[in-house]
């Protein structure tokens, strides 16, 4: 036998197909490194490889007062800062059982809400733009920068806002505040068919999403995914109904369940969102009490020895704080955990044998924001 | 009939006679085609400059945005300065490219593209040569661009231009058929391949309206089809900057880039030509006939104005496929072509050749 007949086809067999996708890649919206092997255009292997905007913020965070702690924590998911720093108050106001006024309670749900809807526009512009529909992604922003006027006028900052202190608010909202809001309600409602006609009900885009990138409901559990990821496969993990916090258990809205599991029941999940935020911020805006926009605090605050967690519900999942104190006026361990960083591990697991093109709407529909993975 | 006072045969007969009688015939030659080749030069030159920022402005619209508003009046001169930023930049290439080949494709692509303006007429007697079989040589030189961009891919010695070139290949080659089929139902009706003749026969009806509902069919799948060939969104695959980087001409810069960028919109300028000479009558004014009033007002409008109107028309539509659709899978995009657009475009055929046989055109 001569066994040089068979050298050839072994050899092709061997030959796998390596491509980088990032750090510096146009749909990875940041630096996240995703090791494709492919067959053809087909993904047989992905792996993620982050850190390349790693940060040390959990150290840094040893390092700071808690109040301090605040403004890194805006730099984690930076599109949803105010419900990060919602996370970072909430675990001070619990720990030292303060009762915030309901003044606060309330302009930190609308702010949280708005936050949920300016996050979805992002991600509803960026998911456009990745498959292809440059268009959504001005729409997306154009919308999103009216969020981002109001916000400036009342936090001063458009982005990075760190509003919310350990027992209140930075500030009082501003004068206009409440009269902007229900402006912005109004035209959004309008708006939100338009975004409708330009790309949910777009046959193109249908054909794309539907059916790809299957997340099962058991997959979701185990994996950890959280948010409108997770809720697009039937997994109930709405922070906001389960561990009801701020105005969450005394505000009437749904929590949107998608079965299907695809990347269309996630993106139709975030749609519904958005519907749901303009409802709960409709029925807050008008009754915000008077009072003070802040609780007594002592300028230096200690936490009591001990553990302490603490879960929000953000634009992309729970996120949760875990804190070790020693007493001190810095915490002895903090640990964030990120929703991304979970929603991340499941990419290699449902892209599999699905095209390059697919992989764009799946990570798009899982809505990375990878400073929060890294932190 | 009342267009040919713009007529262009008799000036241009007499620029061929002076010629003639001031030189030897074989110096003659040489003076007409270099004259030829220029005008020819500048017009590519303008059109590309024109369409680059005439998509901008047409993008900006759909998104709410200006546009180009700050180098001259509403920007009009944005694409000069971008053009003459191209062509200030750096080669870079890869160093592992094949160096031969990978210089030669933006030449290949842009040669192709200028290949084919030659036998597009732009008004009457107004054509650089007037091929007996016009069609056949447009789709023929059109098609041949898909060998510059596979040598690109190729040469280039990079993953995602090689991505790129394979999805470009298989698109190109695949629509191909379209083009050419959703043409030849008019080429049943008209008789003809050759343009003059062509846009004569639509003197009193253009055959999107003569061949009634073939016809339009035929000029539906058309642009899709053309808007496919020429690689534009939605059908953009090959570039496709949110998964590939820029595809096939990832590793181009400066010039070599703009050679790449200047093709795509002159082959679309050419598609939407040969749409407008095919379907909408090129160059011959609209005329209904027996509303002889209203086809002596249209015959006042030169045929060159005719045209660009009509092309411009065609390049809207392309452009606004491109600025609100989202980007195909390259499965879809084959499936669309196999088993839909072909299959129609058959059978349209089929029609529009009983519909002739029947005489039940217009």
């Amino acid at each position: 036998m001569n066994k040089d007949i068979n050298a050839p086809a072994k050899q092709a067999e061997e030959v796998e197909y390596h491509v980088n996708m990032g750090p510096q890649h146009p749909s990875t919206h940041g630096v996240l490194r995703l090791c494709l092997t492919l067959e053809g255009e087909i993904i047989e292997k992905l792996e993620p490889h982050c850190g390349y905007i790693h940060r040390g913020i959990e150290k840094m965070c040893e390092k700071d007062t808690y109040q301090q702690i605040i403004h890194l924590s805006d730099r984690t998911d930076y599109v949803a800062a105010h419900m990060n720093n919602h996370a970072v108050c909430l675990l001070v106001e619990n720990a030292l059982q303060i009762e915030v006024p309901e003044r606060v309670k309330y302009i930190r749900t609308i702010m949280d809400e708005m936050t949920r809807i300016q996050s979805h526009l992002l991600w509803w512009g960026c998911y456009g733009m990745d498959l292809g529909g440059m268009t959504c992604f001005f729409y997306g922003f154009r919308d999103r920068e009216k969020i981002l006027d109001i916000w400036e006028e009342t936090t001063g900052a458009r982005f990075l806002q760190s509003y919310y202190t350990p027992g209140g608010l930075m500030q009082d909202i501003h004068p206009n505040f409440q009269k902007r809001v229900k402006e912005f309600l109004k035209y959004f409602s309008k708006k939100l068919s338009d975004f409708d006609n330009i790309l949910s009900n777009n046959v193109i885009f249908l054909e794309r999403s539907r059916g790809v990138g299957y997340l099962s409901r058991e997959d979701a559990i185990n994996y950890g995914i959280t948010g409108p990821s997770g809720r697009g496969s039937g997994f109930a993990c709405d922070v906001r109904k389960r561990f009801p916090y701020s105005m969450y258990d005394k505000v009437d809205f749904k929590e949107i369940l998608r079965d299907e599991g695809d990347t269309l029941a996630r993106y139709q999940v975030r749609m519904d969102e958005m519907r749901e935020s303009m409802h709960i911020i409709e029925q807050l805006i008008d009754n915000i009490p008077a009072g003070d926009y802040s609780a007594k605090m002592k300028p230096v605050i200690k936490l009591p020895e001990g553990e302490y967690y603490q879960r929000v519900e953000t634009a992309r999942g729970e996120l949760g704080i875990y804190c070790i104190s020693d007493g001190n006026k810095t915490p002895y361990r903090w640990k964030f955990r990120s929703p991304c960083f979970s929603n991340l591990s499941v990419l290699d697991r449902i892209s599999r044998k699905c095209k390059i093109a697919d992989l764009i709407a799946i990570s798009g529909s899982l809505d990375l924001i990878i400073p929060d993975i890294d932190r | 009939m009342g267009y040919s006072r713009y007529d262009f045969t008799p000036l241009l007969h007499s620029i061929d006679q002076w010629l003639y009688s001031v030189m030897s015939p074989a110096w003659a030659l040489i003076v007409e085609l270099t004259l030829i080749g220029l005008a020819f030069l500048i017009f590519y030159a303008l059109v590309g400059l024109f369409l680059v920022y005439a998509e901008r402005k047409v993008c900006g619209f759909i998104q709410n945005r200006v546009g180009p508003n700050r180098v001259g009046k509403y920007g009009i001169f944005q694409t000069i300065a971008d053009f003459i930023k191209l062509l200030m930049k750096e080669l870079i290439g890869t160093k592992d490219a094949d160096k031969l080949l990978y210089n030669i494709a933006p030449y290949i692509v842009i040669i192709c593209s200028f290949m084919a303006i030659g036998a597009i007429p732009f008004a009457q007697g107004l054509l650089a040569i007037d091929f007996d079989i016009g069609i056949l040589y447009i789709i023929s030189v059109s098609s041949l661009s898909v060998i510059g961009v596979l040598l690109a891919g190729w040469s280039s010695n990079s993953k995602y231009p090689l991505i790129g070139a394979m999805r470009s290949g298989a698109q190109i080659i695949s629509y191909e058929l379209s083009v050419g089929l959703s043409l030849l139902t008019i080429i049943v009706l008209a008789g003809t391949m050759q343009f003059s003749k062509i846009v004569m026969a639509q003197e009193n009806g253009w055959f999107i309206f003569k061949g009634h509902i073939p016809a339009i069919i035929a000029f539906i799948l058309y642009v899709i089809a053309s808007t496919a060939e020429t690689n534009r969104g939605p059908f953009d695959l090959a570039e496709a900057e949110s998964e590939l980087t820029a595809g096939y001409h990832t590793e181009y810069s400066g010039i070599k880039f703009a050679f790449f960028y200047l093709a795509e919109y002159m082959n679309m300028f050419i598609v939407a030509s040969i749409a407008a000479t095919v379907f909408l009558g090129g160059w011959m004014p609209l005329h209904i006939p027996a509303w002889n009033g209203f086809n002596v007002v249209m015959d006042y409008i030169p045929p060159v104005i005719w045209y660009f109107m009509k092309t411009a028309f065609v390049i809207y539509i392309i452009m606004l496929f491109k600025w609100t659709f989202p980007r195909l899978r390259i499965d879809h995009l084959l499936t669309l072509e196999w088993k839909y657009l072909l299959p129609i475009n058959l059978v349209n055929i089929l029609f529009m050749a009983l519909i002739v046989l029947l005489g039940w055109h217009f």
